[in-house]
């Protein structure tokens, strides 16, 4: 692909060559109504969904309400076990903390659990420039790592991929990342997943480091919870001897017992199962591992600073807006520019890297420990550096079929009006339909935050003047009488294809028909259709 | 019952014909209708595109001009749904900023409550108009208790419930139970009916690739129905999905519930005896297409060259009113 | 300014003059253990594409040995504390071919296992979990992940009717792992397919 990329196309030009892409529509489509289908099936027949959806929400804006002292007893409770604590307030810290750690055990390589942490704060492309190889080892991230490409799904990151074009990324790339595919190699899912097994095996067996994310951490305890499916997670948490878990501080839950709710919650809206096959907890260090938490904040509290937008923070990243919503399923999660695709992406990417207030935040550059801004505010340098080393991931946008010299290019920082026009953009990436607020397993009203955020998003300027003058029109009943009977007088040279913007509507609709006589006006000439 | 109706801008400015059906239908079901005429509009485009000072505004108009009546019927889930949902987060934000609540509002609201004494605050005048908004099905069924509307429409239908209906306003079965009882109609489902338009007010022109990726499949599945005419709550959804079936020459139709069910035998009968879709399926060749007049909303020549539906009070002339009457 | 205290002090920010919000929201009542929790354990394990078998406590030894002679295992790992029954019906069947982990095995003598035979802690009968906490019947976490088949003894007292129960009776000091079916992906096109990285194959007996 070209150039264009590099800087941060706006979400509808993401979108418009998405669904110009009818290979990528299609996957998309048969893959998103197939867990709709599934994740319907299996929240029917649990009776109680409602009230365990409320429990759910109560618990998590409980634990936000009290996170600086749930984040403390965390902290006690880890340490008590055997495992370290580290703090990073931002993406830098997080990957210097985690290649440190890494360099300190002497070894090169580690190999990784899928988590969304990880890839947000762009940790893989860190370790690489302290040569430090990270393997992906779920099934999709290898296809989305092996390919070049990137994740476009919370749950399912190679969503965008069909069969046969994991057949062609495992037989071109394996070999040079490890063991080759098969020469045999089909493109049934059986015998793909058979090959990334072969692939990996060696590699679960020897290598002395992992990286993990978590679903949950309990403060109580000091616990941490990964859900997975493959045993890749089981894999990376059990056989290495030093294990370090990246997790954004909004990931806590006060007490064993709430887990609960959340082990009913996740599987059935994520994967549509009744439980995940695998569900690994530890608590500090276990079986002799070494144990690292490293709690990240890299934007979260300027999330949690914002009233109507801190519910955002509920999520626990199930991905089942994602699968009902009808503007993903025809663009897919490239064209949201981050790790955080689809309806929640909409939402949480402008909070996250604080260009929710658009082209008016400052530029990157600032230095990262200034103190809280009055007001509640985040301070700047979070803005900043979030906003200024997003990963790979926000930047670019086709489906991966970039040159590698391309990707590589993006991978590096990139500029911070780009990614200001990017989340400007993305509140608007809906139609508030309301089917993601429906499904969402802690009822985030994703809508509602979808609207907030557009009034905090810069408007372009003819924009601001069309709505200046709709509302002044609206303001009084005889000026929009008046502006009805002059549209009325004028509806006879209306064109049926509209220039500029408008054209944006007749390229494929016809527009109706201006009537003669507006309802009010018909409703005083026949006094209310009495005459 | 007196009941006030709130037509909004765009029926008021676009689609006339649905205002005088509600009126004709609420009528024969023993109403008085009264139709405020310092009404203008919800204010949910501004609330919903990014402007809610201006949203707030118009939401502030709209609650004095409504203020008084037992209950406000609107012939669209979608202003329903702006009423019942966003209103009282726009009354949370204004008090929050304090009285005045902004630039805006505030000089608005002053002037307005200069004369009074203690005008009730927003949040009040909020609180107490949102339980007496309904949409048209939820006003019938609920409020009237009728399912039956003695409407007459002997024509395939397929129904589209929008979503602001069926996720905002929870209007659940209520208009297909509604067209069930309509004599002569037959209900056809629409496969993925759950599914948006792709509309979405300013989305629709932010965001133009996907909305008509998201109309080009309601038109279809709409298109495999076989249905005569396509239905739903709110003009909004059915100008857009309607334009693209327009633009396809689909031969389908598109009509607001109230026009259905205003529609009565003798109406029906006199005004279309051809069918509509039996009308619209020749409309194209029929048509010249470069005059304006000619051009209509997917194709609406069911209705009655007397309005949108039969059954409506005395009419000036075929050619005056709504978007019936000038396609030909 | 630590890290430590710059996040903490932006939380509290943050959430300054915030309502409250109580932590206890509703739950859903305990399901009550019912004459049909075994059958419902079972059913709900097979429909992971797991092989299930519900046999008398005097039958066991007697599944055990048939499920291995069926797998045609020849070396199988049995942790320490598995019940003399079941140990005994293990190395009656394959002699030598039956290995402890006492010296613990090494990554690779596990990878060369055909399988491993364990108990657990504790059975959901309303998702068809397993539950393994490393405790006397199952060994550490490794001995069950390793081998590519896995014969999980539960006894019908182990099991307990849904997620809430199963949280209540477990103990978060010790490792788990949540085991409903065997190992399986989604990852492309959606399409389930089962064994990956875990064991392929699940076998549960069940013992009234």
């Amino acid at each position: 692909m070209s150039a264009t990329f590099l800087g941060m196309p706006a979400f509808p030009r993401n979108a418009a060559r998405a669904v110009g892409d009818s290979q990528l529509r299609f996957n998309l489509r048969k893959a998103t109504r197939t867990i709709r289908g599934r994740r319907a099936a299996m929240v029917g027949e649990v009776p109680g969904w409602e009230e365990l959806r409320a429990a759910g929400r109560q618990i998590k804006d409980h634990t936000l309400r009290h996170l600086d002292r749930y984040l403390l007893q965390l902290e006690e409770a880890v340490a008590r076990a055997g495992g370290r604590v580290h703090w990073a307030a931002d993406a830098d810290e997080a990957n210097r903390i985690v290649a440190g750690l890494v360099e300190a055990t002497g070894e090169t390589s580690v190999v990784k659990v899928k988590s969304m942490a990880t890839q947000e704060i762009g940790l893989n492309e860190a370790l690489a420039a302290r040569g430090i190889t990270a393997y992906e080892t779920d099934l999709a991230e290898l296809i989305v790592q092996l390919g070049d490409d990137l994740p476009s799904h919370i749950l399912v990151p190679a969503i965008h991929r069909n069969r046969a074009e994991i057949r062609e990324i495992f037989r071109e790339k394996m070999a040079e990342w490890g063991r080759p595919a098969p020469e045999d190699l089909t493109d049934e899912p059986r015998a793909l997943a058979e090959a990334a097994r072969l692939h990996l095996r060696e590699r679960f067996l020897s290598t002395k480091v992992a990286v993990s994310g978590a679903n949950f951490m309990i403060a109580e305890t000091g616990t941490l919870v990964v859900l997975e499916s493959e045993g890749n997670g089981r894999m990376c948490l059990t056989l290495p001897e030093t294990l370090i878990s990246v997790v954004g501080i909004e990931k806590l839950l006060p007490t064993w017992q709430d887990l609960e709710v959340f082990l009913q919650l996740l599987p059935r809206s994520s994967t549509g199962e009744r439980m995940n096959p695998y569900t690994s907890t530890w608590t500090g260090a276990s079986e002799g591992q070494e144990f690292h938490l490293v709690l990240l904040d890299n934007g979260r509290t300027r999330v949690l600073a914002d009233e109507v937008g801190r519910q955002a923070l509920r999520c626990i990243r199930c991905s089942a807006c994602l699968n009902v919503c009808p503007v993903y399923e025809r663009v897919g999660g490239h064209a949201y520019g981050s790790v955080y695709p689809g309806p929640i992406g909409a939402i949480l990417t402008p909070q996250l890297r604080g260009t929710d207030s658009g082209a008016s935040a400052p530029p990157g550059g600032m230095p990262a420990s200034a103190a809280p801004a009055p007001g509640g505010r985040m301070p700047a340098s979070a803005t900043a550096v979030s906003r200024g080393r997003m990963p790979a991931s926000a930047t670019a946008v086709s489906r991966g079929r970039m040159p590698a010299s391309a990707t590589a290019v993006s991978r590096g920082r990139m500029p911070a009006s780009a990614t200001a026009e990017l989340d400007a953009s993305l509140p608007y990436a809906s139609s508030l339909c309301g089917a993601c607020y429906e499904v969402c397993p802690v009822a985030i009203d994703i809508p509602e935050v979808l609207v907030h955020l557009r009034a905090k998003a810069p408007h372009p300027r003819a924009e601001r003047l069309a709505m200046r003058a709709a509302g002044w029109v609206l303001d009084r009943p005889v000026r929009l009488a008046r502006a009805q009977r002059l549209s009325g007088r004028l509806r006879r040279f209306v064109p049926r294809r509209l220039p500029g913007p408008a054209a944006a509507w007749t390229d494929t609709r016809d527009i109706p028909d201006i009537p003669a006589e507006s309802f009010r006006d018909w409703w005083d000439r026949t006094d209310g259709g009495t005459r | 019952m007196r009941v006030a109706l709130f037509i909004t801008c765009v029926n008021d400015t676009l689609f006339p014909g649905t205002g005088r059906a509600v009126v004709t239908l609420l009528r024969r079901l023993g109403c008085e209708v009264d139709f405020p005429r310092a009404q203008t509009c919800c204010g949910q485009m501004h609330v919903n595109t990014g402007y809610p000072r201006e949203g707030t505004r118009l939401a502030r108009h709209f609650a004095d001009v409504f203020a008084g009546y037992d209950a406000v019927v609107t012939p669209s889930g979608s202003c329903a749904a702006m009423v019942r949902e966003q209103y009282p987060r726009l009354a949370r934000t204004a008090a929050a900023a304090g009285r005045p609540a902004s630039s805006g509002t505030a000089r608005d609201a002053g002037g307005r409550a200069a004369g009074r004494t203690a005008p009730p605050s927003f949040a009040e005048e909020v609180a107490a108009l949102v339980p007496k908004v309904h949409d048209l099905s939820e006003f019938l069924v609920d409020v009237l208790g009728v399912t039956d509307v003695g409407a007459c429409f002997p024509h395939r239908v397929t129904y589209h419930p929008t979503c602001h209906s069926l996720r905002g306003l929870r209007l659940g079965d209520r208009p297909t139970r509604l067209l069930e009882q309509v004599r002569g109609l037959e209900l056809v489902p629409l496969p993925g009916a759950e599914e948006c338009c792709g509309f979405g007010g300013t989305f629709a022109v932010k965001n133009p690739a996907v909305s008509a990726a998201m109309c080009a499949d309601k038109a279809h599945n709409v298109m495999a129905t076989g249905a005569e005419v396509l239905c739903a709550a709110d003009n909004s959804c059915l100008m857009h999905i309607g334009g693209a079936l327009g633009r396809q020459r689909a031969g389908i139709r598109v009509m607001h519930l109230a026009e259905i069910l205003a529609a009565t035998e003798s109406g029906e009968t006199a005004a279309a005896p051809a069918g509509p879709a039996a009308r619209t399926r020749t409309a194209p060749a029929t048509r010249p297409l470069s005059a304006p007049a000619a051009r209509t909303l997917a194709a609406p020549g069911g209705a009655t060259p007397a309005g949108p539906a039969a059954g409506t009070p005395p009419e000036p002339g075929p050619a005056a009113h709504g978007r019936t009457g000038e396609e030909r | 300014m630590s890290s430590r205290d710059l996040i903490l002090s932006r939380v509290r920010a943050a959430v300054a003059g915030a309502p409250d919000v109580p932590h206890t929201g509703p739950r859903a009542a305990p399901a009550a253990a019912g004459e049909r929790t075994v059958e419902l354990f079972a059913g709900r394990v097979a429909d992971y594409r797991a092989v299930v078998h519900v046999v008398e406590p005097a039958e066991a030894a007697g599944a055990i040995t048939a499920a291995l002679a069926r797998r045609a295992a020849e070396r199988v790992v049995v942790p320490g504390g598995l019940p003399e029954e079941w140990a005994h019906a293990v190395r009656a069947h394959l002699g030598d071919g039956a290995v402890g982990d006492d010296p613990p095995l090494s990554a690779a003598e596990l990878d060369a296992a055909c399988g491993v035979v364990t108990g657990c802690a504790v059975g959901i009968a309303e998702t068809g979990t397993i539950v393994l906490d490393t405790g006397p019947r199952q060994g550490r976490r490794a001995l069950t992940l390793v081998p590519d088949y896995h014969l999980c003894l539960v006894r019908a007292g182990q099991i307990v009717p849904g997620v809430p129960e199963a949280v209540a009776a477990l103990d978060p000091a010790r490792p788990l792992t949540w085991i409903s079916g065997p190992s399986a992906t989604s990852d492309i096109e959606l399409d389930r397919v089962e064994g990956v990285h875990g064991p392929r194959t699940l076998e549960v007996v069940v013992v009234r």
